[in-house]
């Protein structure tokens, strides 16, 4: 019934949409006919329409973007000078309470070490399989398989690895698989989700086992790309395995190895799903976008707080931004 | 394949990605098996057992000697050590705490009283004296139990009927569907006119779309909250609709979906629209004639992008649809599951494989669209 209501729904919009395009297209070339006019009249009509009709083709883009992208972006700024409710105005004081605010802190540190260890980790792996399974022949299921955690949601991801890291008292039998192996060895198990500081990478291993996939399918192709000759004369030179792999290979797709870090660690700076799920910020693992959501919720909301730690990490996200836009200015400069 | 590549250091490629393998797989492995398992057993035993026969060491205690029977001259005590558990093998017995495993089944133990107490394999025992048997309490028997392997789809048959899943399931992809279709129609045209049209402005526009890439989601909760509340009150309709969910996950996936739309247009040949275009055909008609279906395979990576994305999603689910009863999407249930019934494994982790099933089954069928699309989207040009 719901699904139903859903999909006529849909096919109203697809249609309105189709029906958008379609008649602003007819009414632009019947208000300005091009087709049966003598010369100068036409090639005047045709100039016009053809300046308008891009404008036509990009109005509900824009539109859109402007409503959910860059309106939200100023917004976020103006309501971060604001009190709770966002009507008056309190200067800088939300980012003076946040520099003092001790959680803000624990998440920016936390936040920075999700920074140097998730994208460093899964490129790496990443990097290592993609090179081992271009070896082998059956390379293409392995990277299937490795690949495949890149569908499982964050709170999916978070409940498959409670089981990993769940813990029973020392004594009883443990039905977490690295309490077991723990044990196994001798060990005492650990609650290992709510030690402080180490908590982080247990988190951390999540992200890094969703991502590895994403890394190693983009670098397998890099790998592949790189000219045969180059490897063929360093295997004549004499060079070994380890030297034509980090020596050859790995400098000419520096690039692509550079994309891949930096969409990681976008990712990484938006972590919401898997603390909100393995922790929820407890035991010293906040991180600044599970702890915007608690401001905006907390306490009936506190929408200067909360929008003043996401204007952080847009200012953190800033660099990137620039970075991408200059590679894909070089790139379509020619076109 | 040549002998040199059969070196020892072919093995080790060999045995790392084995390794690399089954360190990927098999937390999932963990989940699925562990769904499957009977409830009593997950929650004791790690789901790495399950395919392995448990053993456990238990005891009972035989009936008392008021049901004895008399047979041969012989005063007897009957039963069995496994009833009602379902199957099983008895691997050792005893009779006391101290030495609860000394005896093989098939043997005989001498009991303290002139009594004897023999214990089969498949659990049945008796108790045999040649005077007549008293006390009113039964003999304890200690023994050692195999236990076979039991699957089950019970839990997945629990959770369907009562956890409020099937409500979430639906809701889910009452999200998902359309705000999957309705981003690709915008994103298409907008990116034709990017990668076709010529206008002034058109290198600023296309610097706007990258850069908006990277706005962090959580830049427009705040904001968008708002005015959806704004919106809601004008108009007197509720604020967490549908509707607003859909367009929701529109705006938040049209850059991607422009940019990796324009740079596959980008790539098409130029002379098929020019030649289109002297025969007299507009650019609408080049576009839903020429560009669209051309453009096919980018237009499926970025519909299973999105389809995997707003199913996943969390965040702009809780915030835009809110976390009401009837409105949860899937992961907001799980994640409300997690707090409040964590301890219920066999709910949990049959829960979250219904959740990761969809888009699996879309990951394994639909994975060429997939890599295509991300090299398209990461590796320009590639």
């Amino acid at each position: 019934m719901q699904l139903a209501a859903a999909i006529l729904t849909m096919i109203a919009g697809v249609a309105a949409c189709a029906a958008y395009f379609w008649a602003t297209s007819l009414i632009l070339d019947w208000i300005f006919p091009s087709k049966g006019l003598s010369g100068a009249a036409a090639s005047r009509n045709l100039r016009i329409t053809n300046a308008i009709r891009p404008w036509l083709f990009l109005a509900p883009a824009l539109f859109a973007l402007t409503i959910y992208l860059i309106y939200p972006v100023v917004q976020s700024v103006w309501l971060s000078f604001h009190d709770r409710g966002g009507q008056n105005f309190v200067g800088a004081r939300n980012y003076n309470w946040m520099i003092n605010d001790g959680e803000f802190r624990q998440s920016i540190f936390n936040n920075f070490l999700w920074l140097l260890v998730v994208p460093a980790l899964s490129t790496f792996f990443g990097l290592i399989i993609a090179a081992l399974t271009d070896r082998i022949w059956w390379g293409n299921i392995a990277k299937t398989l490795i690949f495949m955690p890149m569908a499982i949601s964050f709170v999916g991801a978070a409940v498959i690895w409670k089981f990993i890291y769940d813990y029973r008292a020392a004594g009883s039998e443990q039905i977490g698989l690295l309490n077991a192996i723990v044990v196994a060895f001798g060990g005492e198990p650990q609650a290992w989700i709510t030690l402080p500081f180490w908590n982080n990478f247990f988190l951390m291993v999540i992200l890094i086992w969703i991502q590895t996939g994403f890394a190693m399918v983009i670098l397998s192709a890099a790998l592949r790309g790189i000219p045969e000759e180059t490897i063929e004369a360093a295997v004549i030179d004499g060079a070994n395995g380890w030297q034509i792999f980090f020596k050859i290979m790995v400098p000419q797709i520096w690039g692509t190895i550079a994309v891949v870090w930096t969409t990681i660690t976008i990712l990484v700076l938006k972590v919401f799903d898997i603390v909100l799920a393995m922790t929820n910020g407890q035991w010293q693992s906040q991180v600044l976008a599970n702890l915007m959501f608690d401001w905006m919720f907390r306490g009936g909301g506190d929408f200067g707080r909360g929008a003043s730690i996401a204007v952080v990490i847009m200012v953190l996200v800033i660099p990137i931004m620039i970075w991408n836009i200059r590679n894909a200015t070089k790139e379509s400069g020619g076109h | 394949m040549n002998p040199s590549t059969r070196s020892p250091l072919t093995w080790a490629v060999h045995l790392s990605v084995l390794l690399l393998v089954l360190l990927w797989t098999m937390p999932t492995a963990g989940l699925l098996i562990s769904s499957l398992r009977d409830k009593d057993q997950l929650a004791v035993s790690g789901w790495w057992t399950a395919l392995a026969t448990s053993s456990r060491n238990d005891v009972v205690r035989a009936p008392s000697a008021e049901h004895q029977v008399e047979r041969d001259g012989k005063f007897v005590i009957a039963g069995n050590l496994l009833e009602g558990q379902g199957g099983g093998q008895i691997s050792a017995f005893g009779f006391s705490s101290r030495e609860p495993a000394t005896f093989k089944p098939g043997e005989t133990a001498e009991l303290n009283d002139g009594e004897r107490l023999t214990v089969q394999a498949d659990g049945s025992f008796e108790i045999v004296s040649d005077k007549k048997m008293e006390g009113s309490r039964g003999q304890r028997i200690f023994y050692t139990a195999a236990t076979p392997p039991r699957f089950t789809i019970d839990n997945y048959v629990e959770v369907l009927s009562a956890a409020g899943i099937g409500t979430s399931f639906l809701n889910s992809l009452t999200v998902a569907i359309p705000s999957t279709v309705i981003p690709i129609l915008i994103a298409a045209f907008a990116a034709y006119a990017l990668a076709w049209m010529p206008f002034p402005g058109r290198a600023i526009l296309l610097a706007v779309v990258v850069g908006l890439l990277v706005v962090p989601l959580q830049m427009s909760l705040i904001p968008l909250l708002q005015l959806y509340n704004g919106v809601g009150a004008f108009f007197g309709v509720p604020a967490k609709t549908y509707m607003g969910i859909w367009l929701a996950h529109t705006g938040f996936g049209l850059p991607l979906a422009i940019y990796l739309l324009r740079n596959y247009m980008a790539g098409l040949p130029r002379e098929i629209m020019e030649s289109a275009r002297v025969d007299g055909a507009s650019d609408f008609d080049i576009f839903v004639k020429i560009i669209m279906p051309l453009s096919f395979p980018a237009l499926a990576s970025f519909a299973i992008f999105q389809f995997l994305w707003t199913w996943n999603d969390l965040l702009v689910a809780i915030v835009f649809l809110g976390a009401g009863e009837d409105s949860l999407v899937l992961t907001g249930r799980l994640v409300n599951l997690l707090g409040s019934r964590g301890g219920n494994w066999e709910i949990l982790t049959a829960s979250a494989f219904i959740t990761i099933v969809v888009p699996l089954i879309v990951f394994f069928t639909l994975q060429r669209y997939l890599v295509r699309g991300l090299l398209a989207g990461s590796v320009k040009g590639g």
